[in-house]
């Protein structure tokens, strides 16, 4: 039994083949696709999806958000920004994260959306930098 | 009778004008090479979200207080359009097709009553349409001069629209650009992106498709569904926008290269009828100054 897992980011198809589980950061806690499961739609935190065959992990993704779309046969990741965990930077992330900090200590506390929205994008900075095997410095 | 002195120049001249445009014909058909691809790249990502969006659309049909991005505002009133032209000319009827296409559009429009505003991306129809419809332009906004598109772009441009949606200043926003059919042909088109354009004959489709279970909630998920689709969207045109005026330019330029060639041959022809003719008279002034002695 194997579903087909197709990871897009907005420039590209990165990842598309046929394995036996995907755990996908979804916005409330990971959820796992497998074959037969009811079909569902969820909004994705930053985190790491990991695609699993004959019980290991094979492939490591980091997403930095975005969309899945599983049915019983198929599982479509649509990231905002997705690398392969190698290619991750622990500096660049660590700079992004400062960068976002500053911004929302910087921002208007009383504009609640773009709080929020910051909020998302420090949470998956953070995420980033513990998947690519950094500390992530905890926020004040 | 142009001199022969006139004519060889003109023969240079023409000889180094096909070399600029053999030379251009050869960067558009590189460039082409690597917009198409990043164009098809892009793709299977607006497919994989018109579908999402298909299967919870229908679920929301007929349903009152809706999101303005995905319903619109109700009204036909405003129309916003969107104009994706090149940053650089000559890529021949491509910047021109598109200007048109919107120039009819904006006479239809105003025929029929309607408001029309414009928001021009790409340098030569935003001259265009400065020019002739100065004050309906909203602002204008530079493509990315021939460069690699990023995301980014394209993002800040559906954040912009989704931000003038909320706020009520349009109720219809449509964008036109050349849809890359082949290297020879793009057709300009115009596609409507608020309210969104479901498919809407999926009810059968609908009714055996399984029941979709939604995480947070079918709400959350259009609200953050639709803005993103709108940057997706975008993004798709632009790249096939980017990938139709290379192939423009490419097909353009290579036109011009066979005209100046053809040119070559009709200055060089001439040139030497020319020569030949100013032989024979000198040959005959001497005969005949010969034959007078």
């Amino acid at each position: 039994m194997s579903i087909e897992v197709e990871i897009v980011s907005p420039e590209k198809v990165l990842f598309s083949r046929a394995v036996e589980m995907a755990v996908i950061p979804g916005l409330e806690g990971d959820i796992a696709a497998m074959p037969d499961r009811a079909p569902m739609m969820l909004l994705l935190r930053g985190g790491v999806v990991e695609l699993y065959e004959n019980g290991v992990v094979t492939e490591r993704f980091f997403v930095a958000g975005g969309f899945a779309d599983m049915t019983a046969t198929r599982c479509t990741i649509l990231a905002d920004q997705a690398t392969a965990l190698a290619d991750l930077s622990v500096a660049d992330a660590q700079k992004r994260l400062a960068g976002l900090e500053a911004s929302y200590d910087a921002a208007d506390k009383m504009n609640v959306p773009a709080l929020d929205l910051l909020m998302a994008k420090m949470q998956s900075a953070r995420a980033e930098i513990e998947a690519a095997g950094g500390e992530a410095v905890k926020a004040a | 009778m142009a001199s022969l002195k006139d004519l060889r120049a003109r023969i240079g001249s023409v000889k180094s004008t096909r070399k600029i445009t053999s030379a251009m014909k050869m960067v558009a058909a590189a460039k082409l090479r690597r917009a198409q691809t990043r164009a098809e790249a892009a793709r299977p990502y607006a497919a994989a979200m018109r579908r999402m969006l298909a299967e919870l659309g229908a679920g929301t049909r007929g349903q009152s207080g809706l999101p303005t991005l995905l319903a619109g505002s109700g009204n036909d009133r405003v129309h916003l359009l969107i104009p994706v032209t090149s940053d650089r000319g000559l890529a021949g009827g491509f910047n021109a097709n598109v200007n048109r296409k919107t120039r009819d559009l904006i006479g239809q429009l105003q025929a029929e009553g309607k408001t029309v505003r414009l928001l021009p991306v790409g340098r030569k129809g935003g001259d265009y349409l400065m020019r002739e419809f100065s004050d309906l332009i909203v602002d204008t906004i530079h493509g990315s001069g021939g460069k690699e598109i990023p995301f980014s772009a394209a993002a800040e441009l559906g954040e912009r629209i989704a931000a003038m949606a909320e706020k009520g200043e349009f109720d219809v926003c449509t964008l036109v650009y050349n849809r890359f059919q082949n290297v020879m042909s793009q057709t300009p088109t115009a596609m409507q992106l608020i309210p969104l354009a479901l498919p809407a004959n999926d009810t059968a489709a609908s009714a055996d498709a399984p029941v979709y279970e939604f995480e947070p909630g079918e709400e959350e998920l259009l609200s953050s569904l639709l803005p993103r689709n709108l940057q997706v969207q975008i993004y798709a045109t632009l790249l096939e926008s980017a990938a139709g005026e290379q192939g423009a330019r490419m097909t353009a330029m290579d036109n011009a290269t066979r005209n100046a060639g053809k040119a070559i041959d009709r200055l060089t022809l001439k040139y030497n009828r020319t020569r030949q003719t100013n032989i024979t008279n000198e040959l005959i002034e001497i005969i005949s100054g010969a034959q007078a002695l």
